[in-house]
């Protein structure tokens, strides 16, 4: 069970929470929503929850609850551009199917 | 694969739910966008990585679309009439307000019936609003390129002096260019917000702000997360410029020339792109070594940040000077300044914030760059409005659009509220019985700002009942109106002597569109003249009224005991003739009249008087009547 983060995507996160000033990392989830099934969760996080589970990747605190894990076990997250626009995406193994943006997913 | 962006705790977005917003500084020289994203705000840069978009449109023959920005700036000098920059200075002013505008305006305006100045340009004439809506549809372009989605609103910042017409022609060209304008943002207030000022529980701040072109000083008081005005001073064509040109003369005169720049435009242009390189320079470095070459005008030497000082010291003293009329008009002292926050390219030459520094007695706030900060101000305020927050957050800087009033005695309205006013607010102001033993009391509430009630807004009446009957004038009737944060009206009247109250909620915005609200306030201002006589005259009518009251219930009670019947006689016909002069449209006679009745009743009230103390005096003794 383990969740990777790219060094970019590290270095991003981090300034953020520097930029933040408070938060002890940053939550990797899934909800069940969207067009195709299940939306990705990347928040800030101020206050553990009891169930979380924590990894420290590349100096970087990344919290995920255990319902999630299920669907994110095995993801890289990476930071990236694609002409003007950029943000994190979810390299995750267990995705068989997205819709056409890539915002949600079936497993 | 999308790309996503970290969000607060528990402010995920379900997908294609993004609140995407943004903060647009729409400026008289440069323009710029800025967005929050994982928590940080900042500009968006255009593909070729530049953040700032100067505020010029080049209109081309129909059909071509028109080029925006640096392009456009680069075409001012070959097609200077197709080129509009600066449209800033002149939107929301109509026609005739052109002429008192500073500086010059090389364009040609169209004759039009409307009255909104139009533009001649090869692509046709085109309005202020329609040149503003090209720079904003560019940079809503990048926004939407930078961020992966339309935006769902934006704040666009305006300056603090800007008047409603000007207020209302902005947002007019954000809607041309399909944006949805959430709040607009005063400029110094963004750039406040960009510090987090806003958090801090209240004080007073001077945004010190010195642009290419223009300067503005405003000083801002914070009370409970409402940023209010307290006073703006300004130059409107003091700016970067002039310093330049300072330098231009000064580089001019070491390399020989003698005749005066303006004679030569390129080479005034290049002497001013040298002086304007040299100024960057000397921001970081102390001394720079100069190469000057035009025609056969050749020069090299050394040039210190001294020498630089020395040539602009002029210029930094003209910005101060405004700065002290500024802290007066606000009726503040330096030392209650707590903030001063430097907003503009210009503040970046050393001297100007040692200047301010020196000034203020305080080191000024510069941590974000100059020339970005108000925009970024614009973004984080977005981002809140826009729901990315949590809920507490969110700053509270409408004001109310129009005065909201009570209607009076004689159809005349009695602002509680003047317009402008920061929101939320609480008013109260007292009225009274207009009669003897009135029981009950009919509120009309008004909005407008015109004197009269049927010139103005009925927004709803009441009543309160219940009042014990008193003289005239004795009750105490407090009526208080409320507006909250979000506009929403509520006016309670309560008799402060039995306790009675009634109240009424209203919503005062609802169903008036900005253009009505800027149609009323119009006709606040060309109706001006008509609306004091009309005031005037009501006044006197209902003074009259009173007047005839009052004699009326007198003479019934002890006329026939202390008059004769000549005396009665005189001062019943007094009361006729007042009676019919009330009907008439002159506010100076009844007024006279009424005088008039005064005077001529004098031996009378003496007498009534004299009587009701022999009446409190009879029987008793001098020890029972002496404190």
């Amino acid at each position: 069970m383990a969740i990777t983060m790219t060094v970019p995507a590290a270095e991003r996160v981090k300034a953020f929470l520097d930029n933040r000033g408070t938060g002890i990392g940053l939550r990797l989830g899934v909800k069940t929503s969207g067009c195709s099934g299940m939306a990705y969760i990347i928040e800030f996080v101020d206050e553990l929850e009891e169930e979380d589970q924590v990894f420290e990747c590349e100096g970087v605190k990344v919290i995920v609850d255990p319902k999630s894990m299920v669907y994110l076990d095995g993801t890289e997250l990476d930071y990236g551009k694609e002409g003007l626009n950029e943000g994190f995406k979810f390299n995750n193994p267990n995705v068989k199917n997205s819709c056409g943006c890539g915002e949600s997913f079936t497993v | 694969m999308a790309l996503l962006q970290i969000s607060e705790p528990g402010q995920s977005a379900a997908p294609h739910q993004h609140h995407l917003a943004a903060g647009i500084d729409l400026g008289t020289t440069n323009s710029l966008i800025a967005t929050v994203r994982s928590g940080v705000a900042e500009t968006l840069a255009d593909h070729q990585g530049t953040h700032i978009l100067p505020s010029v449109v080049r209109y081309r023959i129909a059909g071509e679309p028109p080029i925006v920005g640096t392009a456009a700036l680069a075409a001012s000098i070959e097609d200077p009439l197709n080129t509009l920059a600066s449209v800033k200075r002149i939107i929301g002013k109509s026609a005739e307000e052109l002429s008192s505008i500073p500086g010059q305006y090389p364009y040609q305006f169209a004759e039009s019936d409307s009255a909104v100045p139009k533009i001649e340009t090869i692509a046709g004439a085109v309005t202020p609003i329609e040149v503003s809506a090209e720079i904003l549809s560019v940079l809503q372009q990048r926004a939407v390129e930078s961020m992966g989605g339309e935006l769902e609103g934006v704040v666009v910042t305006v300056p603090a002096y800007f008047d409603d017409a000007q207020r209302q022609a902005t947002k007019d060209a954000a809607k041309l260019a399909g944006l949805h304008v959430l709040r607009l943002l005063n400029e110094p207030t963004a750039a406040a917000v960009a510090y987090g000022l806003d958090s801090q529980p209240e004080g007073i701040h001077a945004i010190y702000d010195f642009g290419g072109g223009t300067f503005d000083i405003s000083i801002l008081r914070l009370t409970k997360g409402v940023f209010e005005v307290l006073s703006t001073g300004g130059d409107a064509v003091l700016g970067g410029d002039d310093m330049d040109h300072q330098l231009a003369q000064w580089m001019g005169q070491q390399m020989g020339i003698d005749q005066p720049l303006e004679e030569n435009p390129s080479q005034l242009k290049y002497l001013l792109s040298e002086a304007r390189r040299a100024k960057e320079q000397l921001s970081t470095a102390a001394e720079i070594s100069l190469h000057l070459k035009f025609g056969a005008f050749d020069w090299q030497g050394l040039f210190s940040l001294q020498q630089l000082n020395q040539l602009i010291e002029p210029v930094v003293q003209r910005t101060l000077r405004i700065v002290r009329r500024a802290l007066r008009d606000a009726n503040i002292e330096k030392d209650e300044v707590s903030e001063v926050v430097l907003v503009g390219g210009s503040t970046r030459v050393p001297l100007v914030a040692q200047q301010v520094e020196a000034f203020f007695g305080r080191a000024p706030l510069q941590g974000i760059d100059p020339e970005r900060v108000v925009a970024v101000g614009a973004a984080i305020q977005a981002d809140i409005l826009v729901g990315n927050k949590k809920d507490g957050e969110l700053l509270l800087l409408d004001v109310t659009p129009l005065s909201l009033g009570l209607e009076i005695m004689g159809g005349m309205s009695e602002v509680v509220i003047p317009r402008n006013t920061t929101i939320p607010v609480a008013r109260a102001q007292d009225f009274t019985t207009f009669k003897d033993g009135q029981t009950a009391m009919s509120l009309h509430v008004l909005q407008g700002e015109r004197e009269m009630v049927e010139d103005n807004r009925s927004l709803a009446r009441f009543e309160l009942r219940g009042i014990p009957p008193m003289v005239a004038g004795a009750a105490r009737i407090r009526v208080t109106f409320q507006v909250d944060a979000d506009g929403l009206l509520s006016v309670s009247a309560r008799e402060e002597v039995s306790g009675v109250q009634a109240e009424i909620e209203v919503r005062p915005s609802y169903g008036l569109s900005d253009g009505e609200v800027e149609g009323m306030l119009k006709d606040s201002y060309r109706f001006a003249e008509s609306d004091r006589d009309a005031r005037m005259l009501r006044e006197q009518q209902v003074e009259a009224s009173r007047t005839i009251e009052a004699m009326e219930a007198a003479l019934d009670k002890d006329g026939e005991e202390l008059l004769n019947a000549a005396e009665l006689g005189k001062l019943m016909q007094m009361i006729e003739e007042l009676r019919e002069m009330r009907s008439s449209e002159d506010s100076r006679a009844i007024e006279k009249k009424i005088e008039q009745v005064n005077s001529e009743s004098e031996f009378y009230a003496a007498r009534r008087m004299d009587q009701s103390v022999q009446q409190a005096l009879s029987g008793k003794s001098v020890e029972e009547i002496s404190p």
